[in-house]
């Protein structure tokens, strides 16, 4: 392994922060502290964490509806992450978007969204600005297995390959689109396969080994900075929760599911570590103590944060403008 | 003063905001080597090149989508979508990202962009060409739309649209590029929300914009004849919308009509006559009254495309009603 004992514990840190977040949102949705909808991202922590250790700290990524890997990832913090949820005043986006709707601009988060496949053009325009802009930096454009049979999804791919931008197609294939199988929605196997007809080079990787997805992106990262245009590549994964809390998850099996946890992308890096003597299995046992109390803390943070003033509806609507641009009397 | 074409005050705008700052850029289908389909890009690609003037596939979520991207990362990009008709491709992208992003983001979002397209009828080009969608923009949080009638107007309004940080859609009329009219040489702004009186009156106010706005300028002049003043009101932006310029002139009226070559029903001139409602019910003596398009599809058939959409007769017998 080429990477530090500093960098490797980062990555199992990271990884146990996130599904120990997971676990705690499904908890207080069962509690109903936290409301609506929340898609989990438990199982695929290997890619978020992954793909976001290969790239820059200025590099953008574009999340999805199951967006909660990339944000803490992307550095993003677990109390405002769960003050968001919890819809307070002082999550990310002022308990306005909750779960599907986290960005953090400053880490180069530019966003989950609600709307499968909605961020694959917005990825492709920021690798386009990125170019005007000539700041070598690349975007990692996060999606599933069921965003790459949207119609957007095909004009983006083409988009980026004519203008040879610097964009890397993460597709976080997890098998199913909510209760719809890929193989019962998508006419190829490996959606790797659809980059082809966009001259787009794509590369697959195991999607629960940490360091098989790192090393992959890597190379796509290089390539794409490197002026060569866009990659596609695909990470097999599993989410081990269902689409969301009203998920009965009748169209898997739980064979299947127990094979894929078997796989749980923590154990198996934690083996890998314990195995080359990098870490002890007490060492390990503390570094996921540690996360369990950073969880609670966010617990904590989030619950007795206050809502939003509702004198605040209406702010950020629109940007503000100067008055030689806008009648601020006006109708808006 | 010079006169110039509304295509030509266009590309006046763009021209200067380009020169103005390089963060400004053009994409969209045809608006590079061909100039945009009615012109209102011509010359910009020989002057700035394929990187700030870019030709795209006929992909019009992609469009509107990668302009959002830019926007959100440091860059002030004009999409064009060919016809308004188009944009129903482009409307997850226009009403779930480019309007919600600063909002749902907690405000930390600037999402700086025009998306410039054209509507409405005259060419006999049916239904897939000749729609007046302007009513689905007016809906939606976010967004600011921007209709002028003028090359003036045009001129003016495209390059605030341009400074301005918010996501902006512009519509301009098909009817309308080759129009002529008084341009001032030096550099103006109009700002957002500020209608303009393009006719002095006393009897009546007629709220009308884009290309119906010179249809009611000529019932306008029929109506002086039978003694009748109107007051004609151009908002020239629907959001943010110049109530007070209204409301002060049906203050000396009394009476409203509000033409719009959209579909009648949840039309732009609903939404108009229902705040002066709320806002100025007193100082109304007669019932609002709306001139708008048919709910009919476009036509093609020159006699029934002219039945769909207003005319002067319609304006005129609409202001005669509530004259009575």
């Amino acid at each position: 392994m080429k990477e530090s004992k500093e960098e490797l514990v980062s990555y199992l840190r990271k990884m146990m922060e996130i599904r120990l977040f997971e676990e705690k949102v499904m908890e207080l949705l069962a509690r109903n502290i936290i409301k609506g909808a929340s898609h989990l991202y438990a199982g695929e922590e290997a890619v978020a964490v992954g793909a976001c250790n290969a790239i820059r700290e200025d590099d953008y990524i574009t999340s999805t509806h199951r967006g909660h890997g990339h944000c803490l990832a992307k550095g993003g913090k677990l109390p405002e992450m769960m003050a968001e949820l919890c819809g307070k005043a002082t999550g990310y986006c002022k308990g306005r978007g909750g779960s599907m709707h986290i960005a953090d601009v400053t880490k180069g988060n530019l966003g989950a969204t609600g709307i499968v496949c909605s961020n694959v053009p917005v990825a492709v325009g920021a690798a386009l600005s990125v170019k005007m802009r000539k700041t070598e930096q690349v975007v990692l454009c996060f999606f599933g297995d069921g965003a790459s049979n949207n119609g957007v999804f095909h004009e983006s791919l083409n988009m980026a390959a004519v203008w040879n931008l610097p964009v890397v197609f993460v597709c976080e294939n997890n098998l199913y689109g909510m209760s719809v199988a890929a193989n019962r929605c998508s006419a190829v196997q490996d959606m790797a396969d659809k980059a082809k007809a966009y001259n787009i080079p794509s590369m697959i990787c195991d999607g629960m080994d940490i360091l098989n997805v790192k090393e992959t992106i890597e190379k796509a990262t290089e390539r794409a900075r490197g002026g060569d245009g866009p990659i596609f590549v695909e990470c097999k994964t599993y989410r081990y929760f269902g689409h969301s809390r009203s998920d009965p998850r009748a169209y898997r099996t739980k064979e299947e599911e127990k094979e894929w946890r078997d796989k749980c992308p923590i154990k198996q890096f934690s083996k890998k570590l314990t195995d080359n003597k990098i870490l002890t299995e007490k060492e390990i046992d503390q570094i996921e103590k540690q996360a369990e109390e950073d969880v609670e803390n966010a617990e904590k943070f989030a619950i007795e944060s206050p809502y939003p003033d509702v004198k605040e509806l209406k702010d950020d609507i629109y940007a503000p403008s100067p008055s030689e641009l806008l009648n601020g009397g006006a109708i808006r | 003063m010079r006169e110039i074409l509304y295509k030509d005050a266009l590309v006046e705008a763009m021209w200067e905001e380009m020169e103005r700052d390089e963060k400004v850029f053009v994409m969209g289908e045809d608006v590079a080597i061909y100039g945009g389909a009615y012109g209102a890009t011509k010359g910009l690609y020989e002057q700035f090149g394929e990187e700030r003037v870019r030709d795209t596939a006929i992909s019009e979520s992609a469009i509107v989508g990668a302009a959002i991207g830019a926007a959100i990362t440091g860059m002030r990009p004009i999409a064009e979508i060919m016809y308004i008709d188009f944009i129903t491709q482009a409307m997850d992208q226009l009403v779930n990202q480019a309007a919600k992003m600063r909002y749902m983001f907690g405000g930390k979002t600037t999402v700086p962009m025009v998306l410039r397209t054209e509507g409405g009828a005259g060419r006999c080009i049916a239904a897939h060409h000749s729609q007046s969608l302007e009513a689905w923009i007016m809906h939606v949080p976010g967004l600011y739309l921007v209709m002028p009638s003028t090359p003036y107007d045009a001129k003016g309004l495209l390059k605030a649209s341009i400074r301005d940080d918010n996501p902006v859609v512009f519509i301009e009329h098909k009817m309308l590029y080759g129009l002529k009219g008084e341009v001032p040489e030096d550099d103006y702004i109009i700002p957002l929300g500020v209608a303009d009186i393009k006719k002095e009156g006393s009897d009546v106010t007629i709220v009308a914009y884009s290309r119906q706005l010179h249809v009611t300028m000529e019932a306008a002049t029929e109506l002086e004849k039978d003694n009748i003043s109107a007051e004609v009101i151009d908002p020239r932006t629907l959001k943010p919308l110049d109530l007070d310029t209204i409301l002060t002139s049906v203050k000396k009226t009394g009476k409203l009509v509000i033409v719009s070559e959209g579909y009648k029903t949840c039309n732009v001139a609903s939404e108009i006559a229902m705040l002066v409602m709320e806002h100025g019910f007193d100082l109304l003596d007669a019932p609002v009254k709306r001139v708008c398009a048919v709910d009919v599809p476009v036509p093609m058939s020159p006699v029934l495309e002219d039945a769909a959409i207003p005319n002067k007769q319609n304006v005129i017998n609409a202001v005669k009603e509530v004259c009575q």
